[in-house]
């Protein structure tokens, strides 16, 4: 017997095939996890033995006897805060900066996105080697001019910010996307500027600001979201500033010094796959992801977040 | 004529999508199990992951699996090296058919978690299987860091004992002759082996006590001072341990007398890696240097530029008695839960740990300290003094290996991290910080068991 559908249900199923592929890949990678993570929060389970339920315990575990919790979670906002601003500050500035050279354009737009194509990790080695203390080349130029140089990736205060400093000189894909907004930028509003006698700030902030805010926003947005996710620049600097021999009978201890840089994925993957913590390892991953909806939802209040304002 | 309908249904969908996942989930938690059925005299492949990497220690390890697969032609070994506890780790729990059958661990930090957890299987039923008494065969400190609550999970795969090398054409220009036995010998001598560079640097230091140096984790020099890390109740006790505060006391004494903390960080940022021509013991930018067995080999591979010792590493003042003991670790080898070839996988367990000659050539080949009374007295043994200096150690009554812990190592990863803010001087009340540090060693405990 032929099977026949109403007109309807024909369409839905017609939605439902388009829509599959994105559906599985939702449900297998993302809604899927999420429920693992929520159950195993719940859990007792050293990927051996069968889980147990043990209620709050994870809970209680992470925020009243995991002392590192407070400082991963403090450099992981740290970095959202400090990286992300000025990235998007310095990448726009670039942008600005690229877009408006007469010469040399090509030379320039390669120099500044060169160093985004070095992989992480090759790039975190050269910088630490660059900038360590006893035998850098940075700091003994500084001492020769007379300047005495902090120990960078050695010191619980400059471990950071030399973070930021790698990120920034690796600026060059947030150069592209902003000189690309800039250059969408309608040219009469410029000549229109031009015409009322319009200063630099004028323009940028009456003409070319409100047409790249969406890029911006969009910029931040995806920079939070990495951000929470800065897991590789800092254990390897921190790995490597260490000086600690890494055989194998050893464990990688992240946050070198002083856990100045040690972030909340980097204790996600501690608690998950050397402690075998599942179940605190499940209860940071929910904050993590609860923290990066709630930034973004702040950050996309305004119904005109990735809108120009031409839109 | 049927019609599909989609219709609104009123089952409480959140607790069924729920309770579906648990049973989802909670059927995807068992990693496979293995088994001890099998026939060691049948044809079968092990797969053998252990640690070793450097060129000299993998030929070595791989003629020992010739002169096994010579008397067990049945058996075939794929080994895999360079891997760490943590994949070791991660595999054994993950399971499947790649997973492997006899493992080795660098560490004996890892043992109580190897054996509480059941990831590696108590070898016991094999020893009385092949009438083999573990006694009679290996010394009781060995046995007992290879072992937890009563289940022998492991065996030691040669042992590691910690001693101090010496620079002794460094002892010659500063007039020093012989190396120090306590704890104030060692801060004096250390002193006046160290040469200043210009105002903020060294050209060497006398002893670096920091304890990211090398092999300089603070379990390995806290050995001094025989501390007894968990009490009866198997609460960590290391504020009531007198021996933590001496400790970290002489070790803030020789920082001091050496130029202070950060200048000594400074310094060794300059170091080379441990493992490489540029270590710093090599280099000669350390008289002094805590170290395993094994450098001895590297010292005279590399052609050191200069003359040096090994002696045990100094004891307090007040336990001057004591001197010649030091710290016991060692590789240790099991097998794998999930191995469906235990028996087969029993006899390299045994043949590399248990068999004499095997163990003897080993011990010589990689220079680490054989791990059997029989091989101990062999007379096929390295004759080598400075090698057989850390025999004694392994024999010394006071030596101390660290105990078993459900948690593995993660209470010794604590300490360190505890010792790191001591030497930096972050601080403050040590007996309030040490209370801390056993309350989190106690709670990270209790996360692990529950």
């Amino acid at each position: 017997m032929a099977l026949s559908l109403s007109t309807p249900a024909r369409r839905r199923l017609r939605v439902l095939g388009f829509l599959s592929p994105w559906l599985i890949g939702f449900s297998v990678f993302f809604l899927y996890p999420l429920i693992a993570t929520v159950y195993f929060s719940f859990m007792h389970y050293n990927q051996i033995k069968e889980p147990t339920f043990v209620g709050l315990k994870n809970w209680r575990y992470v925020f009243e006897q995991m002392p590192l919790f407070g400082p991963a979670l403090w450099n992981t906002l740290w970095l959202v805060v400090v990286m992300v601003a000025l990235r998007v500050v310095f990448g726009l500035s670039l942008g600005l900066l690229v877009t408006k050279l007469k010469s040399g354009v090509g030379f320039f737009r390669t120099a500044f996105y060169l160093p985004y194509l070095a992989p992480p990790v090759a790039a975190t080695v050269a910088f630490v080697f660059l900038l360590n203390p006893g035998t850098g080349p940075v700091n003994e130029i500084l001492s020769k001019i007379g300047i005495t140089a902090p120990t960078w990736f050695n010191d619980p205060t400059w471990a950071k910010p030399s973070l930021v400093m790698l990120s920034l000189w690796g600026i060059g894909d947030l150069m592209v996307i902003f000189m690309a907004a800039l250059l969408d930028v309608p040219k009469e509003q410029y000549e229109a500027a031009d015409l009322d006698g319009a200063g630099a700030w004028a323009k940028f902030r009456y003409v070319t600001w409100p047409s790249i805010t969406p890029i911006v926003m969009f910029a931040v947005v995806t920079g939070v979201v990495q951000t929470m996710q800065y897991y590789t620049q800092a254990l390897v600097a921190g790995k490597i500033a260490s000086g600690v021999s890494i055989g194998p009978g050893t464990v990688i201890q992240p946050g070198y010094p002083d856990h100045s840089t040690l972030t909340v994925p980097q204790l996600v993957y501690s608690m998950g796959f050397q402690n075998f913590n599942t179940g605190a390892a499940c209860v940071l991953s929910l904050v993590l992801f609860a923290i990066a909806m709630a930034v973004t939802m702040l950050l996309m209040r305004k119904r005109s977040g990735l809108l120009s304002a031409e839109d | 004529m049927p019609r599909w309908r989609i219709r609104r249904t009123r089952v409480p969908a959140v607790p069924v999508v729920l309770a579906a996942a648990g049973l989802l989930l909670s059927g995807c938690a068992n990693p496979s199990t293995g088994s001890a059925d099998d026939d060691p005299t049948k044809p079968v492949t092990l797969k053998f992951w252990h640690g070793w990497a450097a060129p000299s220690e993998v030929e070595a390890i791989n003629d020992s699996i010739d002169r096994f697969e010579e008397q067990h032609p049945n058996i075939k070994v794929k080994a895999t090296g360079n891997v760490t506890d943590e994949t070791i780790n991660q595999a054994l729990r993950a399971g499947g058919g790649e997973a492997p059958d006899v493992v080795t661990s660098f560490t004996t930090n890892n043992v109580g978690q190897y054996c509480d957890s059941g990831m590696w299987v108590n070898l016991d039923p094999f020893m009385k299987k092949t009438g083999l008494d573990k006694k009679k065969t290996f010394p009781k400190t060995l046995l007992d860091y290879t072992s937890y609550k009563g289940t022998q999970c492991a065996l030691p795969l040669l042992a590691d004992a910690f001693g101090m090398y010496y620079n002794k054409d460094a002892f010659k220009e500063a007039g020093i002759a012989r190396p120090p036995r306590t704890m104030s010998e060692f801060t004096a001598a250390a002193k006046k082996l160290t040469v200043r560079k210009g105002k903020d640097s060294y050209r060497r230091v006398g002893f670096m006590p920091n304890f990211r140096l090398y092999q300089n984790s603070p379990d390995r020099m806290f050995a001094q001072w025989s501390p007894q890390y968990f009490g009866a109740d198997g609460k960590a006790r290391l504020a009531d341990e007198p021996g933590s505060y001496e400790f970290f006391k002489a070790a803030g004494e020789l920082v001091r007398a050496q130029g202070g903390y950060d200048a000594l960080e400074k310094f060794r940022t300059t170091f080379g890696d441990e493992m490489s021509s540029q270590n710093a013991f090599l280099t000669q930018k350390l008289a002094m240097h805590l170290d395993g067995e094994w450098r001895g080999l590297m010292l005279d591979e590399a052609k050191a530029k200069f003359d040096w010792g090994v002696a045990p590493l100094p004891v307090p003042d007040d336990r001057a008695d004591t001197y010649g003991k030091g710290f016991i670790t060692g590789t240790v080898a099991g097998i794998a839960h999930s191995s469906k070839h235990q028996n087969a996988a029993w006899e390299l367990v045994r043949f590399l740990t248990a068999d004499t000659d095997q163990v003897v050539e080993f011990a010589n080949a990689i220079h680490n300290v054989p791990s059997t009374f029989e091989a101990l007295k062999s007379p096929k043994l390295d004759a080598d003094p400075r090698f057989r200096t850390f025999f004694k150690i392994l024999e010394n009554q006071y030596s101390q290996a660290l105990p078993p812990s459900t948690n593995g190592g993660a209470y010794v990863v604590s300490l360190q991290d505890f010792s790191y803010g001591v030497e930096a001087g972050r601080v403050k009340d040590l007996r309030k910080g040490l209370k801390k540090l056993d309350d989190q060693i106690d709670a990270d405990n209790l996360q692990a068991e529950n």
